[in-house]
């Protein structure tokens, strides 16, 4: 019965995972224009769970004043109460909601993984871009200089940085922006490598088209799908780094609700058996999980492959 | 043809064999019940044009498809083993011992880090017909068979330290290993240049005889097929068309499709007025010397192209073609010598040249998938070029594009907003040809345009090409290795080796004995739909 029964669970939640993606997948068919329709139909369970996930994220991080019961910060009881009508989660270590600031935790850490992926994307593959279509010394100009930050480990340069520039979200947005750029620059580096060699980009330059049309119009749609893929994975390390930061106290900074310092600061309650702290980390499980379905299903669609 | 086989064991029987190919969720069949019965030691051809299903059914022969594909009914019989119905291990202990296959692309097919002759062992030893050091003595003495150089020590190479059409007769050779009772070549030479092509057709046509090796030989050349099979059969979409000798299907085609595929070679371009004393050529090349790295590809070349006038350049791979256009082009600045258009000199590179000498020049390439960019619809890969030279813009620059739609004979309401995934090869390029019409230019190198192509859909092409440079005045430079690609469209032919200008002339006259050495070797080298020419050309050639 002892290994039935979390099995049967499993089995069950897995089970009604993959309902609730069929269904968000049915009901999205039904109402998007026929373009994506046709696209979404090739969408397994799997990422259509996804999907529904990311979207739940997105409305909780955007409608949290609405949704959350409480305010992020205010002080509404003791601390560490058990689960009841009035706190469904309980309060934490100094007697804020649990659940608001669960929520509210979704529109921080998600909103800033969220602009720190698009700058590090940004920088990285124009910079990426710019290297291969032009190459030569710009080239060597920027694989260099790329390869200097990629020499020194991500963690303990951005604590490096984040000691020196202080710990304000404009800072922490930048210093992982730009760490994580470096990634970004390599892959879009070598995924236009590929393309520059082709007779069309050889037709557009013999036409004589600006450097600017030449990336914008010629090689990036050539590569956006591996960019995109790789955009999928590198929010998850984004939302990672951040949370670890946070853990590490120089991440997002109290009392504004994070998920990495949530589990830090209510980590003495797992030792009494609550699973209240791990909600948290499971709610960035969740999301990572969820990202990388979409990306796998996107992956296997950009690798034109048939099953 | 077919009697000197009649009394010989059947070895092969297909009956009624139908393919399935999977797209877009459902099954659709591509070989409609195809029949075919070969016996011991006979040689059939099987032609037809792309998506004839060739491909599909010689490898059905082997019990085998491609990934997405199946096979839905009929039945393989094998000397007397149900193919279809054999399981994967018996099928195993079948290939490469009783049934070899001899794919297109050598280059592509060889593992690039064992010997050749590691790869040629590997199937005598795993199927137990030979020790290892039995296997490379057998190779050397089939590597000589098959006439290549250096037989003893050839096989201690690696397939980049050979050349194409040396590595070919490797894999011919290894298909030749455990002396198989079949084997499917898929076009073999269809990649290779016309010389070389002879040499690797004459040795599997003498090995095939020697070892009285049963054989498919698929291929889209007629003139190829004439020469190796006895027998012909023509697919079309998976359809059988028709089936006879050899001799017989060429002097006397039964069925249309047939006898359309035999007329292809008789296009000829008119002849044009010689060019009037004094007129300034579009293009000159003037004494280029150009090359990559410490390498002279190309050495002191001249010609010069005229208005509405064709230049064809042949010559082997490797010959500096290629080159030539691209020091035309401003791709690679030359290290001596200058490019002239109308009289005036080009800068030799291309980004110091004005937009409008840019436009003068345009260029069609051979692959058109590589050169169409893959994300953009008709309307902005034919339109840009019009939008950026001459500055249409809205109403005027779609009614441009649909001028140039009509022009290359495609529906423009049907077209103009498609992918280029979504059209056929022939169409790729005619789209290739309107990317360059677009920019209204004086001038367009055509680099082996049609060498992809089916012949069918490349007489095409080459039909639109000289009725689009009548209309507009265009000269041409025609990169090409084949020659009767020469002959139906050039007005002059520039022969290269080497980097070299070996002739040139007016095309009748390159076509007229007395040739200089090369150019008689290229000529002679062109297959030709007499099934005895092979045979009769060896022999003149083993007299010389």
């Amino acid at each position: 019965m002892n290994i039935i029964m979390p099995l049967v669970w499993i089995a069950a939640v897995c089970a009604a995972a993959m309902a609730a993606g069929w269904i968000f997948r049915t009901v999205a068919v039904a109402v998007s224009p026929r373009a994506i329709a046709k696209a979404l139909k090739s969408a397994p369970l799997t990422a259509s769970f996804g999907m529904l996930m990311i979207l739940i994220y997105i409305v909780g991080a955007f409608l949290a004043p609405a949704i959350a019961p409480f305010s992020e910060t205010e002080i509404v009881g003791r601390e560490f109460q058990p689960w009841d009508d009035v706190h469904l989660l309980g309060t934490d270590s100094l007697g804020r909601d649990m659940l608001s600031r669960l929520i509210y935790g979704a529109r921080n850490t998600v909103g800033i993984a969220f602009a720190t992926t698009i700058i590090a994307f940004a920088i990285g593959s124009i910079t990426g871009l710019l290297a291969a279509t032009v190459g030569g010394w710009m080239d060597q100009t920027l694989s260099r200089a790329v390869d200097v930050l990629m020499a020194i480990p991500a963690l303990i340069f951005s604590l490096l940085l984040l000691s020196i520039f202080g710990t304000s979200v404009v800072t922490l947005i930048l210093v992982i922006a730009i760490i994580d750029s470096t990634r970004v620059f390599r892959l879009a580096r070598s995924v236009a490598l590929n393309i520059v060699v082709m007779d069309y980009i050889e037709a557009a330059k013999l036409r004589g088209e600006g450097l600017w049309r030449l990336i914008t119009r010629e090689i990036l749609p050539n590569a956006t799908a591996p960019l995109v893929a790789e955009f999928g994975l590198r929010f998850c390390f984004v939302f990672l780094t951040i949370s670890a930061l946070s853990f590490l106290g120089l991440g997002i900074q109290p009392p504004t609700a994070d998920w990495g310092s949530m589990v830090k600061e209510n980590a003495t309650l797992i030792t009494f058996g609550d699973i209240t702290p791990l909600l948290p980390a499971g709610a960035i499980a969740l999301l990572t999980v969820s990202v990388n379905f979409v990306v796998d299903w996107q992956l296997h669609r950009a690798s034109g492959l048939k099953d | 043809m077919t009697d000197e086989f009649a009394d010989k064991d059947v070895l092969l029987t297909i009956k009624d064999l139908r393919i399935e190919g999977r797209s877009d969720e459902t099954w659709n069949e591509i070989v409609h019940g195809v029949d075919i019965t070969l016996r011991k030691g006979e040689v059939l051809g099987l032609i037809g044009e792309s998506g004839a299903g060739k491909s599909t059914v010689g490898l059905a022969a082997m019990g085998f498809t491609r990934d997405g594909c199946r096979i839905s009914d009929g039945t393989i019989d094998f000397d007397g083993i149900d193919l279809r119905a054999a399981s994967a291990g018996d099928r195993r202990a079948l290939m490469g011992k009783r049934i070899a296959y001899v794919a297109q692309s050598a280059a592509a097919s060889f593992n690039p880090s064992h010997k050749l002759i590691d790869q040629y062992s590997e199937a005598p030893v795993q199927h137990g017909v030979m020790g290892k050091s039995e296997a490379e003595s057998d190779a050397t003495d089939l590597y000589r068979r098959m006439q290549l150089p250096d037989p003893d020590n050839i096989g201690f190479r690696y397939p980049h330290q050979v050349s194409g059409g040396q590595l070919q007769r490797a894999m011919t050779a290894m298909a030749m290993a455990c002396r198989p009772d079949l084997i499917i070549f898929d076009e073999p030479t269809t990649a290779l240049d016309v010389t070389t092509q002879i040499e690797v057709l004459a040795a599997i046509r003498n090995i095939v005889e020697e070892f009285d090796t049963a054989a498919i030989y698929i291929t889209h050349d007629l003139a190829v097929v004439a020469q190796m099979a006895d027998r012909i059969k023509v697919l079309l979409k998976g359809d059988e068309v028709e089936e006879s000798d050899t001799a017989s299907m060429l002097s006397d085609p039964q069925e249309d499709y047939t006898k359309s595929l035999w007329a292809v070679r008789s296009y000829a371009r008119p002849e044009q007025p010689p060019v009037a004393a004094g007129e300034t050529p579009v293009v000159s090349v003037r004494n280029v010397t150009a090359g990559y790295g410490s390498i002279d590809v190309l050495k002191d070349v001249n010609f010069d192209i005229y208005a509405k006038r064709t230049v064809a350049v042949v010559g082997e791979s490797g010959s500096g073609k290629s080159t030539t256009a691209r020091v035309i082009t401003g791709l690679l600045p030359p290290r001596k010598g200058e490019i002239l258009f109308d009289g005036q000199t080009l800068p030799s590179d291309y980004r110091k040249r004005s937009r409008d000498q840019l436009r003068q020049a345009q260029m069609i390439y051979q692959m058109a998938d590589t050169a169409l960019n893959p994300k953009l619809r008709l309307r902005e890969l034919i339109g840009r070029p019009a939008q950026m030279y001459l500055g249409l813009q809205g109403k005027a620059l779609t009614e441009r594009i649909r001028q140039l739609l009509d022009l290359i004979e495609l529906e423009p309401d049907e077209y103009i907003d498609r992918l280029p995934s979504e059209l056929s090869g022939g169409q790729k390029q005619r789209i290739g040809i309107a990317r360059a019409l677009a920019a209204e230019p004086k001038f367009i190198i055509c680099d082996e345009v049609t060498s992809a192509l089916d012949q069918l859909v490349a007489e095409g092409i080459l039909r639109l090409l000289d009725k689009l440079q009548n209309e507009f005045d265009l000269a041409y430079m025609f990169i090409t290795h084949d020659l009767a690609t020469v002959r139906s469209i050039a007005d002059e032919v520039v022969v290269m080796k080497e980097g070299k200008v070996v002739a040139q002339g007016p095309k009748l006259e390159m076509f007229q004995p007395p040739h200089d050495p090369y150019t008689e070797l290229l000529l002679s080298s062109v297959p030709e739909m007499d099934p005895n020419w092979l045979s009769d050309l060896l022999k003149a050639r083993g007299e010389a």
